[in-house]
C-alpha cells in the first residue's frame, strides 16, 4: 500500500508531541506498520515543533519525505504556512485557527502574515482545507489545553477506523482524571469535522 | 508483543535484556534519553550521569574490567572528550562486554560542529555497529556486547538523531543474566591491563591482526550484514536510517545492508560488485565506506553525486540519483512553490522565568567587553535581542579561551574580558581552565550562570545537585567554597532574579584587579515549574519605549495601542506564558508593569 504521511506542526506547549504519539499508536492498533519522528526546537516553550507520523505496509523512513505529506495537521497558523511546500497537491490540511506570535513579531522586528495571505496560500496548496476552531471547541468543553485532542478528533472523521480504537488509545495515554475531558474533546472535534466535510 | 519505542528507549531496553549492569554518560542531544530510560531498570542496572564523557567512559570501562557488561553514552562531540579514555582499550580489552554509544548529529540540530564519528573506529582500532531503527537499536546492543566479549575489545555503537528520536515497533524479550552474581575476585594481570609501552608494544601486532583478519571475517559472516538480492542493475551499500530512505526510493534494487560498519565485510562487498552492473554507496557525511570500497579496487558512485555535509534525506537522495540518471524523474517528489516568502522565524529563546535573562540583559548594555561564552541554554544570549557573546566553541572553553585573550595582551587595548560557563559546564570541563588561571596569575572576570541543573539537555543532575540519577541523596558541591579552596579570593554570589544587583555585581567585578569570580544563582524554571501571578501593564503609564522587549521574553508582546507622544506601540504581558519572574517589572523605567490589582 501507499504509505499515509502525517506532518504535525505547532509551537512548544500546544500538545503536539502527545498528538503524534497518539497518531502513531492508533496506526499500530489499526494494524499498520508505523514510524514516528519528533523534531523539537531548542526551547521548551515557544519553539517550533514538528512531528512526523507514517502509516503503511511496510514503512521505511521514520520521517515523511519532503513533498509527500498527505495530511498536514497544523496547531498554529504560521506553522501551517511554513510547511505548505511539503504537502502533495492531493493532500489535506487541517489547521487550528490560532495565532501565536514569535518573539521577533512581538518585538516589532517581523510581521505576522495577514489573514488574506493565509487564506490565499492555503487555497493555492490544496482543495481540502479544514479550518478547525479547535481552541473554541476546547473551551466549550472547559479546557483550552485539550485542543490537541480536538484536532485528532477532527482527523479521525477522515478515516475508516472505528472510534473505539481512538478512544482506547486515548484512555491509555492520558491520566485517569482527564479521560472524560479528552473523550469529550475527541468527539467535539470528530463531530465538527462530520458537519464540515 | 510489539511496542512503539524511540531508538533511545530501545537501546535502554536492549541493555536490560542483554544483562548490562553499569551504564554511564554525560547528557547531550540526541543521546540523553538513553540513560533517562535506563533508570526504569534501576533494580538491576546501575546508571549515573558522570561529570563528563571522559569520566563516564573510565567508570564504565572499569566496570567492564570487573566483569560487568557496561555501556557509556554521549553525543557526537562528547566522543572527543572521551577519546583519551578509550583509545587504550583496544590494548586492554574489556573482559565483559563494553559499548561506547555515540549519537551523531548530522545537520547540526544542536551541536557546535558536524563530525562523522565513524572515523574513530579505524583511528582507535575499535570495531563498530550502527542500527537503522528501534528494533535494531535494541538487538544490536546484545549482538555487540557478545562480540565485544568474543574478541576482547570494546565496540563503538554509533547512532544518530533519526534513530535516537524516531519511534518504530519493537519486539520485546526477557533479561538473560544472573543479577545476583557478584564479580569474580580480581586477579592482577599487568601485561593485559597496564598500558606501559613495554607491554602495549607486545600487543600491537595482535591488534592489527585481529582487525584485518579476524574481525573482517566476523563482518563477512555476521547476520546484521546482509545481501538483499533484487534487480541486478544497481547494488546499493547503505547503513543506519539512510538504508530505509534508500529502500523507499529503490524498492526493487539489490542492497548490501550494513549493521557492522567497521571493519567492512570485504567478501560481501566483492560479491555485491560481481553481481550487479553498478555499485552505489549512499552514506551521510564523509565518504567513509566509499573510500574503503574504492581501496578494494571496486568502482562505485558516491560523493560525486551526494553531499558531504548535512543530513542525507529521502528527497536529497532521489534528487541526486535523478540528476545522475540513476532514477526516473517521475519518481521524484514534486517541488511545490506554495509556501509564502519571508515568513517570520520562530527561533529559540530563553524560557519565561529563565534566570539567565538578567545576565544577558545587562551584558548587552556593556561596552568594550569581550564576552567569551560556552555551551548551554545561556548560549541563547548570542541571539536576539541580546547579541551579547563573542565566542562559543566547546565545553569549558568559556574559561579557557577567555584566558587566551588575556595572555595575548588584549586587556592593554582597554577592553575587558569576561569568561562565562554554566554550572554543569563548570563541573564538566571548566574546573581545569580555572586551575590553570589561578596557577598562572590571571587577571580577568569569570562567571558561572548557576541554574542548579543541566538545563538544555533536559535537566540532568551534576555534582552541584543533591540527587543522583539513581535517586540517591548526596551532598552537593558548594561552588563558592570549592572555588575559594582553589585559591580564588574574590568570589561573589548574586541572585539572578535581581536585575540591578546582577548589573552592579558584574560591573564591580570587572573593575577589580586580579581574578574575580561571580556566581549568578537562580534555579531553572523548568525544575520547580511553580509560576507566580503574572503582572499586568498599566496602559496609561506604558509609552512603548521597548525596554521590556530587551529581556527577550516570549511572554511580552506588543499591543496595537499606539502611544500618542512616542508613536510606539505599548506592551502587554501574556498571562498564560508569563510565570511571574518580575524581571520586566524591575526594568520598566516608567514603573508601568506591576501586580494585577484585585
Amino acid at each position: 500500500m501507499e504509505t499515509i504521511n502525517f506532518l504535525i506542526t505547532g509551537v512548544g506547549g500546544q500538545g503536539t508531541v502527545l498528538a503524534s504519539e497518539i497518531m502513531a499508536a492508533v496506526g499500530l492498533a489499526a494494524d499498520f506498520d508505523v514510524k514516528k519522528s519528533d523534531l523539537l526546537g531548542l526551547s521548551v516553550r515557544g519553539g517550533a515543533v514538528l512531528g512526523h507520523v507514517r502509516w503503511g505496509k511496510p514503512v521505511y523512513s521514520p520521517i515523511v519525505p519532503e513533498g509527500r505529506v498527505d495530511y498536514l495537521i497544523a496547531f498554529e497558523k504560521l506553522e501551517a504556512l511554513r510547511h505548505l511546500g511539503q504537502v502533495k497537491s492531493t493532500g489535506t490540511i487541517l489547521v487550528n485557527m490560532q495565532k501565536i506570535f514569535p518573539v521577533s513579531v512581538s518585538a516589532g522586528e517581523a510581521v505576522y502574515p495577514s489573514d488574506e495571505e493565509f487564506d490565499a496560500a492555503l487555497a493555492k496548496t490544496s482543495d481540502h482545507v479544514y479550518k478547525v476552531p479547535a481552541v473554541d471547541l476546547a473551551l466549550q468543553i472547559g479546557n483550552s489545553k485539550c485542543l490537541n485532542i480536538v484536532l485528532l478528533g477532527a482527523v479521525s472523521a477522515l478515516f475508516d477506523i472505528a472510534p473505539e480504537i481512538w478512544e482506547d488509545v486515548l484512555k491509555e495515554r492520558v491520566k485517569p482524571k482527564f479521560v472524560e475531558l479528552n473523550l469529550n474533546a475527541f468527539h467535539a472535534g470528530r463531530n465538527w469535522m462530520k458537519e464540515n466535510m | 508483543m510489539k511496542r512503539l519505542m524511540t531508538g533511545n528507549e530501545a537501546m535502554a531496553r536492549g541493555c536490560y535484556e542483554a544483562g548490562v549492569k553499569v551504564a554511564t554518560g554525560y547528557p547531550g542531544t540526541p543521546s540523553s534519553e538513553i540513560l533517562e530510560n535506563m533508570v526504569q531498570y534501576k533494580d538491576v542496572i546501575y546508571s549515573e550521569w558522570s561529570t563528563n564523557e571522559k569520566t563516564a567512559t573510565e567508570a564504565a570501562i572499569g566496570a567492564a574490567f570487573a566483569g560487568r557488561r557496561s555501556i557509556t553514552t554521549m553525543k557526537q562531540v562528547g566522543m572527543n572528550v572521551a577519546a583519551d579514555a578509550f583509545f587504550f582499550s583496544a590494548y586492554t580489552g574489556a573482559r565483559a562486554g563494553f559499548l561506547i554509544v555515540v549519537a551523531d548529529d548530522a545537520g547540526m540540530f544542536s551541536s557546535q560542529n558536524e563530525q562523522d564519528n565513524r572515523h574513530y573506529a579505524p583511528f582507535a582500532k575499535i570495531p563498530m555497529v550502527e542500527p537503522a531503527d528501534s528494533q535494531e537499536a535494541k538487538d544490536f546492543v546484545k549482538i555487540a556486547l557478545e562480540l565485544s566479549e568474543k574478541w576482547d575489545v570494546p565496540f563503538i555503537y554509533r547512532t544518530c538523531m533519526r534513530v535516537a528520536h524516531s519511534a518504530s515497533p519493537v519486539e520485546l524479550g526477557e533479561r538473560v543474566w544472573d543479577d545476583e552474581k557478584l564479580p569474580d575476585k580480581w586477579v592482577r594481570d599487568q601485561e593485559k591491563y597496564v598500558c606501559s609501552a613495554m607491554w602495549a608494544k607486545k600487543k600491537r601486532p595482535w591488534i592489527e591482526e585481529r582487525m584485518i583478519n579476524q574481525l573482517v571475517e566476523e563482518s563477512n559472516n555476521i547476520s546484521i550484514n546482509r545481501l538483499e538480492w533484487g534487480d541486478r542493475k544497481l547494488g546499493i551499500i547503505a547503513s543506519g536510517p539512510v538504508y530505509h530512505y534508500a529502500r523507499e526510493i529503490f524498492p526493487d534494487a539489490t542492497f548490501l545492508k550494513l549493521g557492522m560498519t567497521y571493519p567492512l565485510p570485504e567478501k560481501l562487498i566483492h560479491e555485491l560488485a560481481d553481481g550487479v552492473e553498478q555499485v552505489l554507496v549512499i552514506e551521510e557525511l564523509d565518504p567513509f565506506i566509499e573510500q574503503q570500497v574504492k581501496a578494494m579496487g571496486i568502482k562505485c558512485i558516491g560523493k560525486e553525486i551526494f553531499s558531504r555535509y548535512g543530513e542525507l534525506l529521502t528527497h536529497d537522495i532521489e534528487l541526486a540519483c535523478a540528476k545522475a540518471g540513476l532514477l526516473d524523474w517521475s519518481k521524484v517528489a514534486e517541488q511545490r512553490d506554495v509556501t509564502p516568502k519571508d515568513l517570520p522565524g520562530r527561533s529559540p529563546c530563553l524560557c519565561p522565568g529563565c534566570p539567565h535573562r538578567s545576565t544577558f540583559f545587562n551584558l548587552a548594555k556593556m561596552k568594550d567587553l569581550i564576552i567569551v561564552s560556552d555551551i548551554g541554554c545561556y548560549n541563547l544570549g548570542a541571539l536576539a535581542p541580546f547579541h551579547a557573546t563573542d565566542f562559543m566553541g566547546s565545553m569549558g572553553a568559556g574559561f579557557g579561551v577567555a584566558h587566551g585573550f588575556e595572555i595575548a595582551d588584549q586587556l592593554k587595548t582597554g577592553q575587558k574580558i569576561i569568561g562565562i560557563v554554566g554550572d554543569s559546564t563548570f563541573y564538566h570541563n571548566g574546573v581545569t581552565p580555572l586551575l590553570n588561571m589561578v596557577h598562572n596569575g590571571s587577571n580577568i572576570t569569570l562567571m558561572v550562570l548557576d541554574n542548579s541543573t543541566t538545563a538544555m539537555t533536559g535537566r540532568q543532575d551534576h555534582p552541584g545537585v543533591p540527587l543522583t540519577l539513581m535517586g540517591k541523596p548526596v551532598k552537593p558541591i558548594d561552588m563558592e567554597a570549592f572555588v575559594r579552596s582553589m585559591g580564588v579570593e574574590d568570589v561573589v554570589k548574586v541572585d539572578a532574579f535581581d536585575v540591578k544587583a546582577v548589573d552592579k555585581t558584574i560591573r564591580d567585578a570587572l573593575n577589580r584587579e586580579g581574578l574575580s569570580f561571580v556566581i549568578v544563582q537562580g534555579p531553572c524554571f523548568q525544575i520547580s515549574r511553580k509560576a507566580k501571578p503574572a503582572p499586568v501593564v498599566d496602559i496609561n503609564k506604558c509609552n512603548g519605549c521597548g525596554t521590556c522587549f530587551k529581556l527577550g521574553c516570549s511572554a511580552i508582546a506588543r499591543t496595537d495601542i499606539v502611544d500618542e507622544k512616542t508613536g510606539f506601540k505599548k506592551s502587554s504581558v501574556d498571562p498564560v506564558l508569563c510565570v511571574g519572574c518580575t524581571m520586566c517589572e524591575q526594568v520598566c523605567p516608567r514603573h508601568a508593569i506591576g501586580p494585577k490589582a484585585d
